[in-house]
């Protein structure tokens, strides 16, 4: 599991460490059954509160990307092909849904932000 | 199982005074204790340890009644309270063997061992330990008793960036196990941006809130708007300052009225102190 986290972004660390995992989980880096590390060890490892840690797990397991086995720990959910792609695609829209706001109060269309976005689209 | 539960704590001074000063901390956690100079916290922090006398108010430590069992629940408190110095021409051997005798758990095994942690020379005088050092050399005498719970009155004031940072791990380190709860006051809130479970905000001698980190930000918003939206909004605003572009200002989020349209942020710590403080300004 791969985290990076930036004190210095306007996204509280919780969010951040949400939105790495969930994207690792939806691309399949994380597999099915992969035990995430204990709340306590992940929070000293990453010098964050405890309850940032357990904040983000809460959220992961509310939007079934993992769950939880009483005295064993947190493991990344059993997820079908359908399930991710609709996960994702609502986690996608939520951003998008802010960003849009921000090209149509500079009046774009919808047809020249696509355009800008392609301009800075990466490829890999 | 709450490590420290304070409960309307009242102290009256001629011209302060602690109004119902009441804080949790669940074990296992870390909370930061926050507020101006002069807003209350020493006073906070030594009535806890009842070395003030209290006009009123309770103070249990993991469940007990610290009046009653006062003597008892500090074999389990470790404590360093800035301004309090110890005797500094001793070596910091013999004041260790004297201060020692004091703990019925005191284990020698465990304390060499956070000597070694600490890079501490036990042959040094105290005078000879720098600010970082006298902290990690109290942080060393509470573990070596066995300290379930550690109260700090400003433990990283007067530290280097670096020598802050390596006592933050300490802290963090402590409580992993989650047996460990640690209080400690600071003014300097970048240090509980990262590393704090809970915020408690003290100001003129009343807690202001007492809340987990994010929760205690979020309950805030600091707005930016224009001057004719600031007089829209002025009356519940906390406080607020002007430019010739507008105005910044921060409301507790319930107060807010998101058909205003005015632009809001997640206040940082700092920015809550800040526009705290310059309440009190207004209304002198």
């Amino acid at each position: 599991m791969n985290i990076a986290i930036s004190s210095t972004s306007e996204k509280p660390i919780y969010q951040q460490l949400f939105e790495q995992i969930s994207a690792q989980i939806l691309k399949g880096e994380l597999e099915t059954g992969y035990c995430l590390p204990p709340i306590r060890q992940a929070a000293q490892e990453l010098r964050i509160s405890v309850i940032t840690v357990k904040k983000a797990w809460e959220d992961l397991e509310r939007r079934g990307l993992i769950h939880t086995i009483t005295g064993k720990g947190c493991f990344v959910a059993d997820l079908s092909p359908d399930q991710r792609l609709q996960i994702r695609n609502e986690m996608i829209l939520k951003q998008m849904a802010g960003d849009a706001s921000y090209y149509k109060s500079f009046g774009l269309t919808i047809e020249e932000a696509i355009e800008l976005l392609k301009k800075v689209y990466p490829n890999e | 199982m709450l490590a420290l539960d304070v409960r309307n704590l009242n102290k009256k001074y001629e011209k302060f005074q602690l109004k119902d000063v009441s804080l949790q901390l669940e074990k296992g956690y870390i909370m930061g204790f926050i507020g101006a100079n002069g807003a209350g916290k020493t006073t906070t922090i030594k009535s806890i340890l009842n070395m003030v006398h209290i006009d009123g108010g309770e103070v249990y430590v993991l469940g007990k009644n610290m009046a009653d069992h006062e003597l008892e629940l500090k074999q389990g408190i470790g404590y360093a309270l800035g301004g309090i110095d110890f005797y500094t021409r001793s070596k910091v051997k013999t004041l260790t063997g004297v201060i020692k005798k004091f703990y019925a758990h005191w284990d020698d095994a465990a304390y060499s061992d956070y000597l070694r942690r600490f890079k501490l020379d036990e042959n040094k005088k105290i005078a000879e330990l720098s600010i970082g050092m006298k902290v990690k050399y109290s942080l060393a005498l509470a573990l070596s008793h066995g300290a379930k719970l550690l109260i700090l009155d400003e433990p990283t004031s007067g530290l280097d960036p670096v020598a802050r940072d390596d006592l933050l791990e300490i802290f963090q380190q402590l409580v992993s196990d989650g047996e460990i709860s640690i209080l400690f006051s600071t003014h300097i809130t970048s240090d509980l941006e990262k590393c704090a479970d809970f915020i408690t905000f003290i100001e003129n001698g009343q807690i202001v809130r007492s809340a987990e980190k994010e929760e205690f930000k979020e309950s805030y918003l600091l707005l930016n708007g224009t001057a004719s939206q600031l007089n829209e909004v002025k009356e519940r605003l906390i406080s607020y300052k002007t430019n010739s572009f507008g105005f910044t200002g921060l409301i507790h989020a319930g107060d807010y009225d998101p058909s205003s349209g005015i632009q809001t942020a997640t206040p940082n710590l700092e920015e809550i102190m800040i526009y705290f403080a310059k309440k009190e300004d207004l209304h002198v």
